[in-house]
């Protein structure tokens, strides 16, 4: 060593980034102002986060293990969204029902033929066999899709602006989007005696299986929500940036990183934990270039399992 | 066909030592790690920079990876060491993520994705053409080393004591063993022989890109290993030759069936080997080889 390192001058290419470019933006304006519109990105991505994090900590919490095939349940309602807006014309909003519909139904299948099998093993084993279930599905679409990036259909809008900050029309409205999938799922949970009987089995399955709830058709409802609702987040994602096989496994890392800082098996806590990865990776922005975002979540978990192992909301560590 | 032949046998030799290293750490330690390509890329880079910004001799490329990584996998196991299965699967495809990232930005030190290039191959001026069939020995004998010293692990106390861990952490700590000191020591070693895999890479290939360290490749170590025999260091050689095996027959259906494009191919070996593992988890969740367990203690 005490050889002078040669740094290289110019950087040739610009790395890809991981999480692609936010269509609109703007010049960059004083700290605080910036501060303020980063905070209000945030709290966009994050309701957006929030609902496949939401898919994921209630299939944890009915079925007692880390299902990796969010990721790939994500592109499912991404691209099943993509056929129904790009191809048959109809409006992101009602499309966005295809997607929930169509990963819902992906991910009762896929469960039903690959994982119910391998239930009664351990829960490292089950989430093991979601990865081989992600990597196949993603591979499906990417057969018969192709890898490149592909657009919606939907009309390119001027900013909104309020003051100093500004909000791309898109992101309010997968904002509200989001806001009424959790709604919707709120009213189920709180309400409906399915709903209630759900969270009964997360609560205690065998106390809940002694008072005559089908445990089979809970995993199948938490399996067909929760993939549903990762599907609405994967074509919220897209509709926000772009789509490809891998929209949700960029952002799979962000959605683990919602639901164990919630608190993983929490509803609330996932979307609590939804807006807080949001703000903190949009925040981070201050201090790190774009491509750390998703560095982000990963610290927020270790900081997370270090202090306070069972998340913010999480009941059981 | 023979130097074809002879780079396939290479990298099921790199392949066997990663699947040696993941065993260490899943297989005997049972702690799971979703980001042993990580550690691969990690040793990969140290290597390559000390070697070709250093200009240091490859030798101590080699042992810096080495002793790089088990640092690096002592650190991580510090953070994570009373993380459940899952949360522990959830951070390690994590670290390896950040590893990715750092690697892809840090231009002014690994030239992002530009990869490093030049790094220098052992003896080629002297071995020329020969130089793959040498080294492909030369890793052969390495791992002739490694698997060697890792079955005097297995049977040794330190051995028992991880498998103990394995099975009941608190029974052990019962015991009276330090649970923390031997998961660090088992993440370590593991990770030095990551790292090793790594160094073996970057000094046959003489290039390293951070596109070569995605969690696909994880995955092959996994399916390497639960197809071999979790916990068995000989299965774990024997998967990962099978999975280079398979991997590399499958290039040959292309000519089966021409009509599918490159990259619906691509897409069709990706499912064969989530297919494989899916299947594996099925019908021989011990592996091909499982794993041997001492008289005494027949469950």
């Amino acid at each position: 060593m005490g050889v002078e390192v040669a740094a290289p001058a110019v950087p040739l290419a610009l790395p890809p980034s991981p999480t692609l470019p936010r269509k609109g933006g703007g010049s960059p304006p004083p700290v605080f102002e910036k501060t303020l519109q980063l905070a209000l990105n945030g709290l966009m991505a994050g309701a957006v986060l929030a609902v496949p994090a939401i898919g994921l900590t209630m299939i944890y919490a009915v079925l007692r293990f880390v299902n990796f095939s969010v990721a790939a349940h994500m592109a499912v309602g991404a691209f099943a969204g993509y056929m129904l807006n790009a191809w048959l014309g109809l409006p992101a909003g009602i499309a966005i029902l295809g997607a929930f519909i169509c990963a819902g139904a992906a991910g009762i299948a896929s469960d039903h033929v690959a994982l119910r099998p391998l239930r009664g093993q351990s829960a490292l084993t089950l989430a093991i066999a979601s990865i081989a279930v992600n990597i196949m599905i993603e591979s499906t679409i990417r057969f018969f899709f192709g890898g490149s990036p592909r657009d919606y259909a939907i009309p390119l809008r001027r900013d909104w602006h309020f003051g100093f900050l500004h909000v791309g029309p898109q992101q309010v409205e997968n904002f509200i989007i989001a806001s009424v999938a959790m709604a919707f799922l709120f009213l189920f949970l709180a309400f409906t005696m399915t709903g209630k009987a759900m969270r009964a089995v997360a609560d205690n399955p065998m106390l809940a299986d002694s008072k005559g709830i089908d445990p089979d058709r809970m995993a199948r409802l938490a399996v067909g929500i929760g993939m549903g609702l990762a599907g609405i987040g994967g074509m919220l994602v897209g509709l926000d940036t772009s789509i490809d096989p891998l929209v949700g496994f960029r952002a799979i890392l962000s959605v683990f990183a919602a639901a164990v800082v919630g608190g993983l098996g929490s509803v609330p806590g996932a979307v609590v934990g939804g807006l807080a990865i949001g703000l903190a990776e949009e925040l981070s922005l201050l201090a790190l270039p774009a491509t750390y975002k998703s560095a982000v979540g990963f610290l927020a978990i270790l900081a997370v399992l270090t202090l306070r192992p069972r998340g913010l909301l999480g009941a059981r560590a | 066909m023979t130097n074809y032949l002879i780079a396939m046998a290479t990298f099921g030799a790199i392949y066997a030592i990663l699947a040696l290293g993941l065993n260490v750490m899943w297989g005997m330690a049972g702690m799971v790690n979703l980001g042993i390509v990580g550690f691969y890329g990690f040793g990969a880079y140290v290597s390559a920079l000390l070697t070709v910004k250093g200009h240091a001799p490859i030798a101590l490329g080699f042992l810096a990876a080495m002793a790089g990584t088990a640092a690096m996998a002592a650190l991580v196991t510090l953070g994570i060491m009373r993380l459940r299965d899952d949360y522990l699967a959830i951070v390690t495809l994590g670290f390896a993520e950040v590893v990715r990232i750092i690697a892809e930005n840090e231009i002014w030190l690994t030239r992002g994705t530009d990869g490093i290039s030049g790094i220098p191959q052992p003896l080629k001026s002297v071995l020329g053409s020969d130089f793959n069939a040498v080294y492909l020995v030369f890793c052969l004998v390495i791992l002739a080393i490694v698997l060697f010293v890792l079955e005097r692990v297995r049977t040794s106390p330190f051995g028992r004591v991880l498998r103990a861990i394995r099975e009941d952490a608190q029974v052990a700590a019962f015991a009276g063993k330090d649970v923390l000191k031997f998961k660090v020591k088992a993440f370590a070693l593991g990770g030095a022989l990551a790292g090793l895999a790594g160094a073996l890479y970057a000094h046959y290939s003489s290039f390293i890109v951070p596109e070569i360290y995605v969690p696909l490749l994880t995955i092959y170590i996994f399916l390497a290993l639960t197809a071999g025999g979790i916990g068995n260091n000989w299965g774990a050689v024997v998967g990962a030759f099978v999975v280079v095996f398979i991997l590399e027959s499958t290039r040959f259906l292309k000519d089966v069936i021409p009509w599918v494009s490159a990259e619906q191919f691509a897409a069709l070996r990706e499912f064969l080997v989530g297919l494989g593992l899916l299947l594996v988890l099925f019908f021989r969740p011990r592996g091909l080889m499982p794993e041997p367990l001492p008289r005494l203690v027949e469950r």
